[in-house]
């Protein structure tokens, strides 16, 4: 018999049942003296009873043999023999030993009945976080791709009727929508990647100034409206790590900070260098995260309750799995008066090689 | 000057489509091949200016392509790539090919990478001094000046950007720079480059942190860029 998480293992559960039994019967035997047989009947019964609640049932029955033989033993009149002299002592006995079995085979039955019943609400639950995600997941590629399809034929077939203009909107909603595109593909590519459970980190020597120049390059490259600054100690070691998963990770908070705070928010990126620890922090002072959301905020797929469409849910998702694989942290916490805190701590080898002027 | 001679070889037609029709408007000549065999073909039978290499190709594996070429063909060599493969593009940079592109790309980019590419490609001979805007290098008496000041630049400093003037518009991996600058037994010592990037960076450029001139190839290596 399959025996499910939590529950005792098998010979445990023969060893409960059997326990149980021995210690019930020294009792009804200490009482014996002014307490009639039958009341003992019943002290067996109800230690039956409340094996059944957590054992798996063969353990059970044999509880229920074992106590029948029991009473039979030591308690039916005459003591310490398996004789049974009366009709009523043996309609009693046969009944003793039914009840117990009924009482068995009912709690398992309903046990069995309930585990049913949960396993089949968290397929429920599983078949509904999945739908969601799956439509989620198809909007996001789907706008973009009807944004495509749509401008073209329009394009192609109403090219007389359209203005100079009209044209030039087209054609730069098909290159928005196409970047759109890449990104979300981008961002499947990165998580299947975590997902696959292949990826080693390729560790080398990294100018930490010069990697968060160049990211924070490629995302003012897209003509966002917030201010980023960057305050990164000029004396920060070289860290030996690796290079593209550390740009993925800052890429996406940074990333994540322009979407979604107000056009004229401040973005702060700041790098520290500890003892064989990178520290980068990322804070912005936007609206912060709901603080009953931001333990869900790394999960995957998640997105926070309405939040605008355009998102996959992934970024964050990515950095976390990143900044693991690499064998650091990454916390968040809302700030004050207000906006988002992001803390990465990266464990790496750091080289102080940098006064070399003379060669 | 006549118009310059561009193969494409890459299997997807819509590429080919792509790049036809963006070279043709910029006045190239284009000529095109699927795969790998009739791409060579091609190139042995009529030598183009510069290829076009797709890494991605049905019949044979891009890199062997480019290794292949390489035993004859001397004209420029782009790689087309798809995302997300540094290891592919280091490969090949390091096999012979001048520059890279990742897939998708823009066009814009494109052109300028092949511009650039072309005219490198016909002033063999470097001339011995190059300006760059503000910067001015001599070659010949090894002397850099920024703004009409001398730039006092140590050694090893003088030979990383002599390296990056001759190959001006090309990408540089970390192996190369590595190898050349200290040696074979370097080519691992990526924090040596680290270092001395960032001090020339700070004697030759505007604002060390948005570097013009040595431009970061994220993960594969440097390009000096000549802004005219």
């Amino acid at each position: 018999m399959k025996i499910s998480i939590g529950k005792p293992k098998s010979y445990i559960q023969y060893f409960i049942s059997i326990g149980s039994v021995c210690i019930a019967a020294a009792i009804g035997y200490a009482i014996s003296g002014f307490a009639g047989y039958k009341v003992i009947a019943y002290i067996l019964l109800v230690t039956v009873s409340l094996l059944s609640m957590f054992l798996d049932i063969a353990p059970v029955i044999l509880a229920a043999f074992l106590s029948a033989l029991i009473w039979d033993f030591f308690f039916i009149p005459p003591r310490f023999t398996f004789q049974v002299n009366t009709t009523e002592d043996i309609l009693m006995l046969l009944m003793y030993f039914i009840i117990a079995m009924v009482n068995a085979v009912l709690t398992f039955k309903i046990r069995q009945a309930q585990k049913i019943a949960r396993q089949k609400e968290e397929k429920e639950n599983t078949v509904k976080l999945y739908n969601t995600l799956l439509n989620s997941l198809s909007h996001e590629l789907k706008t973009p791709i009807a944004t495509i399809i749509g401008a073209t034929d329009t394009l192609q077939n109403n090219s007389m009727k359209l203005t100079a203009n009209n044209r030039i909107e087209l054609i730069a909603e098909i290159s928005k929508a196409s970047f759109r595109l890449n990104q979300q593909v981008g961002n499947l590519l990165n998580m299947s990647r975590l997902e696959s459970g292949f990826i080693e980190p390729k560790k080398d020597w990294c100018d930490i100034n010069e990697l968060v120049y160049e990211v924070v390059k490629t995302i003012e490259d897209n003509k966002i409206s917030q201010k980023i600054s960057i305050n990164i100690n000029p004396d920060i070691p070289l860290f030996k790590l690796d290079e593209g998963m550390l740009e993925q990770v800052i890429y996406n908070l940074i990333n994540n900070a322009t979407q979604y705070t107000p056009p004229d928010a401040k973005i702060d990126v700041m790098a520290m260098g500890y003892a064989d620890i990178l520290q980068i922090i990322i804070e912005d002072n936007g609206n912060g995260f709901p603080d009953d959301e931001i333990d869900h905020v790394f999960n995957k797929f998640y997105r926070l309750k309405g939040a605008q469409t355009g998102g996959t849910g992934l970024g964050l998702s990515i950095v976390k799995g990143y900044t693991e694989a690499m064998g650091g942290t990454v916390k968040l916490e809302n700030i004050r008066p207000k906006g988002a805190r992001f803390t990465i701590d990266i464990p790496a080898k750091t080289s102080y090689l940098k006064n070399l002027k003379n060669e | 000057m006549n118009k310059a001679v561009i193969q494409v070889i890459d299997d997807e037609a819509q590429i080919r489509k792509l790049l036809e029709i963006a070279l043709q408007s910029n006045d190239y000549i284009v000529q095109q091949a699927a795969n790998a065999k009739d791409g060579m073909i091609l190139a042995a039978n009529h030598p183009p200016d510069m290829i076009i290499l797709d890494l991605g190709l049905p019949d044979e594996d891009g890199h062997s392509v480019l290794k292949k070429l390489r035993e004859w063909y001397t004209n420029p060599i782009l790689i087309l790539s798809v995302q997300s493969s540094e290891e592919d593009i280091v490969k090949a940079l390091d096999n012979g090919a001048n520059d890279y592109l990742v897939k998708p790309f823009r066009t814009g980019e494109l052109l300028a990478r092949i511009r650039s590419i072309l005219r490198t490609a016909i002033n063999e001979d470097v001339n011995p001094v190059i300006i760059c805007n503000d910067l001015q290098i001599d070659l010949s008496a090894r002397i850099v000046k920024k703004k009409n000041e001398l730039v006092k630049l140590t050694a090893t400093e003088y030979h990383l950007l002599s390296l990056f003037v001759k190959n001006e518009g090309k990408v540089l991996t970390h192996h190369y720079l590595l190898r050349e600058v200290w040696g074979p037994g370097f080519i691992n010592q990526s924090q040596y480059l680290r270092v001395f990037i960032a001090q020339l960076r700070k004697k030759i450029e505007n604002d060390p942190n948005r570097p013009e001139y040595i431009v970061t190839e994220s993960g594969i290596g440097y390009r000096f860029v000549n802004r005219e």
